[in-house]
């Protein structure tokens, strides 16, 4: 599966900047971010050309990160397409911890990550495939 | 001023009256002493084998100081002077390092408690006829049980009602037409804040007094819950090890606290070199405890720093004076009228694999009130990257902190690296309350 890298980080100025000169200095590429504010801390989401390289780098500055599966779906830009995603879990009884996404090409081509429980994860994938969709293979999202 | 006096006759008796019953309680209290492993080793090594090694007051200073640190380390009975069939009850303190304190008492220790606990309530003007709202914590803890027991002694009508619940407090003084209160000052601040919020005017309560003490506070403080209540405060001073409340009072004058001299033999030390100040200048409190069989206690470093007032007060009372405390010798904080080591933090901190071992406490005001902050650095090898870990993680820390030391805090969760290090002498406690 895809993997996302997670950061924890506190909630004050320069942390972000720290993290992002950190990533210039090991050539790592940003495809998307996001950023979950919980008061003190936030985490920090990012998908990255080469997530084991960018965990390695951001591990021995000693920040505190994780790699986690997220299952990335390439989804036409079209009106009603969340919809369609989202219903078809449902009906399948499959809860989404976290999502986020991004159109690459207006009324095109568009992006959604989701993360999705770990024992839910697989019976996910092919729920998403029978809806319609496909999912983008782990170098397809980092080179996109 | 009317003076009133609940023993005129000890309580105004003069120097060499009291220091005869000193020297001859002491030497009681030493033979009791004696009967316990700790005294015994302890005061072997001094040479003192029986009271008849002590011919003189001066020869106090014989005696070994007893510490904290020998209470723990003898924790539980290795102070107890007693058969546990004539122990009544049993105080006890978490400790700086997970082992308690422990003080226990006989029923005779704890009417002579009760007695100076007495002569303070009296001292202040209080009588049978008042209405009195305890409101400090009862339990393990002497402040509640230890007033509780002289209020009734004194024969007033007491409302053992423990701390907390302001709005509950506040109707109870209307109810129960309540007129002393016992109570932190901080927490009697906070609760003139809450009159509005109960739908209570203070012309509806007919309250009149004050006893104020757990904490230390200013001058300020008190002139500050005096017009804010329209009542009079009056100082409280008390430890657990030596009984707890009513080892110090404030009298209707409230010019700093008579110190029961029949009950308590008072030294003010240099805590560098252990040698006593002179007459009047500041230093560590040391007490040796003379009205406690099941617990004696000898000279005890109680780490507070006070001075002794040399003029004699106008209500003729010839127990000395005792200042407001005025710090600590140790890194004891005083949070909300609660008693709490940093060790007592780090040691829930170091048992939490999923924390590093760094930590900062933080306190400041929140209103009238002391409001404790841990902040803690996450280990990074256990982060998984889970909003839902993390927050279960802070739930934890505060469930661990919260039953170890009685605090409610809130925790700040860090990034690796980002506090102090463990070793050293790093400053781990920032005290942003206002320095009064």
């Amino acid at each position: 599966m895809a993997k996302q890298l997670t950061i924890f980080l506190e909630n004050r100025p320069g942390r972000l900047s720290a993290v992002a000169k950190s990533l210039i200095d090991n050539n790592i590429d940003i495809r998307a971010f996001t950023i979950q504010d919980r008061g003190d801390y936030g985490l920090v989401k990012l998908i990255v050309n080469n997530p084991s390289q960018a965990y390695l780098a951001l591990a021995n500055l000693g920040c505190a990160c994780a790699l986690k599966d997220i299952i990335a779906i390439s989804i036409p830009d079209k009106i009603g397409n969340f919809e369609l995603l989202t219903s078809a879990l449902a009906q399948n009884n499959i809860n989404v911890k976290d999502a986020y996404g991004f159109v690459l090409q207006t009324n095109l081509k568009g992006v959604c990550c989701l993360e999705i429980e770990e024992s839910k994860a697989a019976d996910a994938q092919k729920v998403i495939q029978a809806a319609g969709f496909t999912i983008l293979k782990d170098d397809e999202l980092y080179n996109l | 001023m009317d003076v009133p006096f609940w023993n005129k006759e000890i309580e105004t008796a003069d120097r060499s009256r009291l220091e005869t019953i000193q020297l001859e309680r002491l030497r009681e209290t030493l033979s009791w002493a004696l009967k316990t492993p700790f005294y015994q080793k302890q005061l072997r090594q001094a040479k003192i084998s029986s009271p008849d090694n002590i011919r003189s007051l001066a020869d106090l200073r014989k005696i070994p100081f007893t510490t904290k640190d020998d209470l723990r380390l003898n924790f539980p009975r290795g102070l107890l002077a007693v058969d546990m069939k004539d122990v009544v009850r049993i105080h006890s303190s978490s400790g700086t390092t997970g082992i308690p304190t422990v003080i226990y008492y006989s029923k005779e220790d704890i009417n002579n408690w009760a007695d100076m606990m007495a002569r303070c309530i009296f001292a202040t003007g209080s009588t049978s006829s008042d209405v009195f709202q305890n409101m400090m914590t009862y339990g393990m803890f002497t402040g509640g049980l230890g007033m509780h027991y002289g209020a009734e002694k004194v024969g007033m009508a007491v409302i053992p009602i423990g701390g907390g619940n302001t709005k509950r407090q506040i109707k109870t003084m209307k109810d129960f037409r309540t007129t002393v209160l016992h109570i932190t000052p901080s927490y009697l601040l906070h609760v003139h804040t809450k009159l509005e919020e109960a739908d209570v005017k203070r012309e509806e309560l007919v309250l009149k007094k004050a006893f104020t003490g757990a904490e230390p506070h200013s001058e300020d403080t008190r002139k500050k819950i005096e017009l804010l209540w329209n009542i009079d405060a009056y100082n409280s001073y008390g430890l657990s090890e030596l009984n707890g409340p009513g080892v110090a009072f404030e009298c209707v004058y409230k010019n700093d606290m008579h110190l029961w001299e029949d009950g308590y033999i008072v030294e003010i030390i240099d805590p560098e070199t252990g040698e006593p100040v002179r007459d009047g200048d500041s230093g560590e409190v040391v007490l040796t405890n003379l009205i406690r069989h099941a617990s004696p206690i000898l000279r005890y470093h109680t780490r507070d720093l006070a001075y002794l007032h040399t003029d004699p007060c106008p209500c003729g009372r010839t127990h000395r004076r005792l200042s407001r405390i005025m710090g600590r010798t140790d890194d004891m904080l005083i949070i909300n009228g609660i008693n709490l080591f940093p060790s007592q933090i780090e040691e829930v901190v170091m048992r939490i694999p999923e924390v590093a071992t760094n930590y900062i406490i933080q306190v400041e005001k929140r209103g009238d009130l002391d409001h404790l902050t841990v902040k803690v650095e996450i280990y990074p090898k256990l982060f998984l990257g889970d909003p839902s870990q993390l927050e279960a993680l802070k739930g934890r820390i505060t469930e661990e902190l919260r039953s170890a030391i009685i605090l409610h805090p809130s925790v700040e969760l860090h990034e690796p690296n980002s506090l102090p290090v463990s070793e050293g002498k790093a400053k781990r406690v920032i005290d942003l309350r206002p320095k009064e």
